[in-house]
Formats: C-alpha cells, structure tokens, sequence
C-alpha cells in the first residue's frame, strides 16, 4: 500500500479502520508500515479522495 | 512556562479534551494539554452542527461563535419529496474556530496549560506502567511525566493503540466524508438544516445543508465505509453540487471520517482514559460527536479529580469513568448503534415512505413519539425492525 502524499490531506479515516495498526500520524503525514500491512485493503476503500492504492504511486 | 511533569496529560484539545481538562484543573489537579495544531478548533473538521441543550451546561451562549440559529430539519426523500419538521428545542451552527478557542479557554482559566504544536508521538512506560507522553514541539524531541493520560486525539487516536487498546473500527462503522463550506449560495431559510437521502445520493449515509449565513453553507456528505469502493463520498457530492449548486464557489474543502459504532470496549486502562472520537463516543445514527465528547469529558475530568485526591490511578477506580458513561449515553449508544444498522438496510422505497409519513405530522407537533405512532400506522414492517433494534439492545444491557 502507498498513499499519494499529494493528494493526501491527513484525515487519518485510514488509521480508524486499519486492523493492525500499520498506519500512523507522523509530523502531519500519513505513513504506511508495509511490514505490518496485511495488504486488506480497507484503507483503499474508506479514504475519501482515493489517495491510497496497492503497490507504488506513479 | 512547562513543567516535567503534570498530575493529568490531556491529548488533544478539541471539545471532549478541553472538558476533561478543564474539569480535573478545577478540583486542583495540574494538567497540561498538548494539541499538535497551531491553536485549538483549527483546522475544522466538523459539519459544526449542535443542540442548545447539548452544550448550554458546558458554556455560557455567546454569539461569537454562533453562525446561525436553527429551528427546523428538512428532510428530502430520494423520489424528491420533502418533510420539514422542528427539531427538539433549538440548535445552532457553530464556528468552531472560536468555539473550541473558548471552550480551551475555560480550561486554561480553572488552571490547565495548553501547549500548541505539540504533536504527542508516544506513552512513556516505566515496568509495565504508563508513567508521561513523549511529544515533539518545535522540532524537539520531549518528554512530559504525568500520573494520567487522557486521550483525546480525534477518531485518529493512536493513544488507545500505544496502550495496547483495539482502536480499529468495521468498514460499515466508520463514514468517509467530504465537506465544502459553500458560498454564493442561496439559503431559502438560515434557520433550516437540510438532509438528503438515498442509496444514489448518499449510500448508508446522508448529504447535509447547514447554513453559515444567507449566502454560505457546510454542504458535506458521510457514506458507509463499506459502501464507498467504487465511488467515493467527493463524486458522490461533487454530483450533488453540479445539480443544485453550479454556481457555488467552494471556500473550504475537508475530507475525514465519523466513527458510526458503539463505544471502545475499552476505554480506561491504568494511567490512561480515552475520551470524544478517540473512545468512539459518537451518536452512531447522526454522527454528531461534539457533545457526546463533552459530557464523556466531563465525567471523565471529575473522575480524573477523584484520582488525584485518592492518589489512585489504577483502571479499576478509573473504570467509573466507563461506567458512568454507560449510565448516562452508552447504553443510548447502543441502541442507536442497532437502530443504525436497521436504517442502513433501508431501501430508497422505505425512505420515501418515512418522508411522507412525517410529512403528515405537523412539524410544531413533531417528536419521536408521534413519529413512531405515525410509522406503526404507515409502515408496520419498518416499525417492527425499529422494535427488534431497542429489544436486542436493552435485552444484550
């Protein structure tokens, strides 16, 4: 998982939902801890504009 | 000037932080309060809505942070038919820049500290216990000792995860938002909230219109996480702007996500509290939390209070804090939690039929009462799973 840092505006609806706790709030940006990720994808689906997805951002 | 160490550390400090603060400062407990922004309300995420009575025994009325004053709901079915109804007392639309302000104010004036740009990054633990917060302020690494931790950090909470407290929320439990303030708008009447429904306009949630003004708005949407995998609650809005508002420039733009669950199975360990959206203390059908995290607040300040005269700190004297809660909105919580599910499974049918049915009620003589009388007679299947709902909640009490 990734999040576009651009698009990203830090809601964090992604760390209410993520089940391991992979995502964290650091120095107002979003991070993801892909060693933690279980790859379920409910960050994809709950973030609001769509700035996470599966592997890398272009 | 801060010290290293304060009886009670408070995280965060919107509404439900500030009141905890507050009311443990007041009993002689010495608290600071760290907030990551650079002042409390900032930035706004929050439709901003609330009832008089709500928070008329938290803050003296002051029209400075007041936008507007409301007195109805319109309610619009998705076949386009509208029930307007009064709501129960009145309610205003707040600037929380200013109410928030105030409401830290309060706090600092009972003898709380509050430092801004204080990003707390973690607990502090001394064999096994939970003995201050490390936090970062302007660009330092520091660390504040205290006996207690009240976590008030926003339904992002990492407080609850550093204490080991399952935070995570269902996909159908949480609704992903998007609001525009809206300006060069025109309000039919600024004392009116509007409320949009259906499974094409807003999935398992609702659009809402809360005036700011006669020409302004927060014009916001919350869909059900599990229903926003294929389009996401900004098309969903953005669709609803080029229908009704083509011409409005959009002033300010937050995206976020409102808990729709019950209350944390946990929400005290020893040391440590979780109040406000944090501890999901959220009203799970409107997904109003501003004061649901002041009263959560309040308890939990007064229980704070009692902890530092009783020198005790331990999860189980800090659970009256939990049980409290429970007595007074968290087992209404509950029941709100079931009667969510049974609204979400609502087709667009169903709504237009509850529209109508309110639509019949004199909107002077509205309440839940006789909106329910009126259901049995209308619609008796909706009426029977409404039913179902509160039993197996005061059943499972």
């Amino acid at each position: 998982m990734t999040i576009n840092k651009e698009l990203c505006d830090v809601c964090s609806t992604c760390v209410a939902v993520c089940p391991v706790a992979a995502i964290t709030i650091s120095e107002f940006e979003a991070v993801i801890d892909n060693e933690k990720c279980i790859e379920c994808g409910k960050c994809i689906t709950v973030c609001p504009i769509k700035a996470i997805k599966e592997g890398i951002h272009d | 000037m801060i010290e290293d160490r304060y009886d009670v550390v408070v995280i965060g400090a919107g509404p439900a932080g500030s009141v905890a603060a507050r009311f443990a400062a007041e009993k002689g407990a010495s608290v600071l309060i760290l907030e990551r922004d650079r002042e409390p309300g900032i930035p706004v995420r929050c439709a901003e809505g609330v009832s008089h009575d709500g928070i008329a025994p938290f803050i003296k009325i002051d029209k400075r942070w007041i936008a507007t004053k409301i007195k109805t709901a319109g309610l619009h079915a998705p076949n386009g038919k509208k029930a307007v109804m009064y709501n129960n007392g009145d309610g205003y639309v707040l600037e929380r820049r200013i109410f928030d302000t105030e409401l830290c104010n309060i706090a600092c004036q009972k003898g709380a500290t509050l430092l801004t740009k204080a990003d707390a990054v973690g607990l502090v633990w001394e064999n096994s216990k939970i003995v201050g917060v490390k936090y970062r302020h302007l660009n330092q690494k520091k660390v504040v000792r205290c006996s207690l931790v009240i976590g008030a950090d926003g339904v992002e909470s990492q407080v609850g995860q550093w204490a080991g407290i399952d935070t995570s929320v269902k996909l159908r439990d949480i609704d992903t938002c998007v609001q525009y303030t809206l300006t060069n708008i025109e309000i039919e009447d600024t004392e009116r909230c509007e409320f949009y429904f259906g499974t094409k306009i807003a999935p398992g949630g609702y659009i809402w219109i809360f005036p700011k003004s006669n020409n302004t708005a927060n014009v916001g949407i919350g869909i059900a996480g599990n229903l926003a995998k294929e389009k996401g609650p900004k098309e969903y809005l953005d669709d609803f702007l080029n229908e009704y508002y083509p011409k409005a420039s959009i002033n300010y733009m937050v995206y976020g996500g409102v808990p729709t669950s019950d209350t944390l199975n946990e929400i005290v360990k020893d040391n440590l509290m979780l109040v406000g959206d944090a501890a999901r203390q959220v009203n799970p059908i409107t997904g109003g939390g501003i004061v649901q995290g002041m009263i959560a607040g309040s308890i939990a300040g007064k229980v704070a209070a009692e902890a530092f005269q009783k020198k005790d700190f331990s999860k189980k004297f800090l659970n009256k804090y939990s049980k409290e809660w429970n007595k007074k909105l968290g087992y209404k919580q509950k029941t709100m939690y079931r009667m969510k599910d049974k609204f979400m499974g609502m087709d667009d049918n169903r709504f237009n039929n509850l529209v109508e049915i309110c639509q019949k009620i004199p909107k002077d003589k509205f309440n839940l009462r006789i909106l329910f009388q009126e259901v049995i007679k209308g619609d008796p299947k909706m009426m029977l799973e409404i039913a179902k709902a509160f039993v197996i909640s005061n059943v499972k009490k």
